[in-house]
């Protein structure tokens, strides 16, 4: 399958055309993504590090997550928007840089570990939600997978913009 | 002053280290990116908990003992990262006028860090009797602190005039 004519007509549309031919459109876009991405990653390390038994030991999983993972999807709803217009403004460009492919390779990868974690580990939490219990390794794997994976979403995020 | 500064750093061997290897600043930057990310993200638990917004069936102070030392542990990272971001392209950051507003704000932050601190370290339960105070405080916080990530980003933007 050949998506090229997809991408071309992307960024023919009037939005992206108006991304790019702005002098100022991009760069405040792209501030927006970077403060609701800080967002997105530290919420998700909190997480990552109560299965890791690193931090918040004395806060029940269930708990923890319940006040801590709306504020990373809605954080997330708007890092997407606004990835994808910028996406949009060169979406032929970008599609072809390794580092942006990398990226969305990442951001999948980090989809279906959350997604094992949901469906897994996560279903028998009531038995080491709280402390003295221990995160079972399968909890500890998926929240040490996690924190590599969004160090590595970080990293290839900015290496888009040196390439 | 600052552009010998400038030139001084420029010479130096680790200037010349993360200038010939275009992979540092990159990784450095990561670095420093996911470390505002920690920042950002305690200082937002705490604050929302401040606004009453998140995890209400914890004291203030059990919520600041869980995230304000990862965020001083966070801002070590940041300093540290930032000042090889700095030697690696001294004119960059410091002939920028968004760098020094920065810092300026980073100041602030810190501070208001440190009295948040201290106060709620005298215990009597301060924070939570002036419910309105610890509001507003958390509000100027968050407004700093994504202060700081825009002018951050925006270093890049406004760089040599």
């Amino acid at each position: 399958m050949d998506f090229t004519h997809l991408f071309a007509q992307l960024e023919a549309t009037s939005l992206a055309q108006a991304i790019s031919q702005s002098t100022w459109l991009f760069p405040t876009i792209e501030t927006v993504h970077v403060l609701f991405l800080t967002l997105v990653v530290g919420t998700i390390m909190i997480v990552d590090l109560r299965l890791l038994n690193i931090a918040s030991r004395n806060r029940p999983v269930s708990e923890l997550t319940a006040e801590v993972l709306p504020w990373t999807w809605t954080a997330f709803v708007i890092a997407a928007i606004s990835g994808g217009l910028l996406f949009s403004s060169a979406a032929t460009k970008y599609i072809g840089l390794w580092p942006f492919r990398a990226k969305m390779v990442m951001l999948a990868l980090a989809a279906i570990n959350m997604a094992v974690f949901h469906l897994g580990a996560y279903r028998g939490v009531a038995a080491w939600d709280r402390a003295p219990a221990t995160p079972p390794p399968a909890a500890r794997l998926a929240g040490g997978i996690s924190l590599a994976i969004w160090v590595t979403v970080v990293g290839m995020g900015r290496w888009i913009g040196f390439m | 002053m600052i552009k010998q500064f400038c030139d001084w750093l420029s010479a130096t061997a680790l200037c010349g280290l993360i200038s010939n290897h275009y992979w540092v600043i990159p990784t450095v930057q990561t670095v420093h990116i996911v470390s505002i990310g920690v920042v950002v993200s305690s200082m937002a638990m705490l604050h929302f908990r401040l606004l009453g917004l998140a995890g209400r069936s914890q004291s203030i102070a059990a919520v600041a003992g869980r995230f304000l030392p990862w965020t001083w542990g966070a801002v070590v990272v940041l300093l540290c990262s930032g000042a090889l971001l700095i030697i690696g392209e001294p004119s960059r950051e410091l002939t920028s006028a968004v760098f020094w507003l920065k810092m300026e704000l980073v100041l602030c932050a810190l501070l208001l860090t440190g009295a948040f601190q201290a106060v709620l370290s005298r215990g009597h339960g301060f924070w939570e009797r002036h419910r309105v105070f610890a509001g507003a405080v958390a509000v100027v916080s968050l407004g700093l602190w994504a202060s700081i990530v825009v002018a951050g980003r925006w270093i890049a933007y406004m760089a040599h005039g």
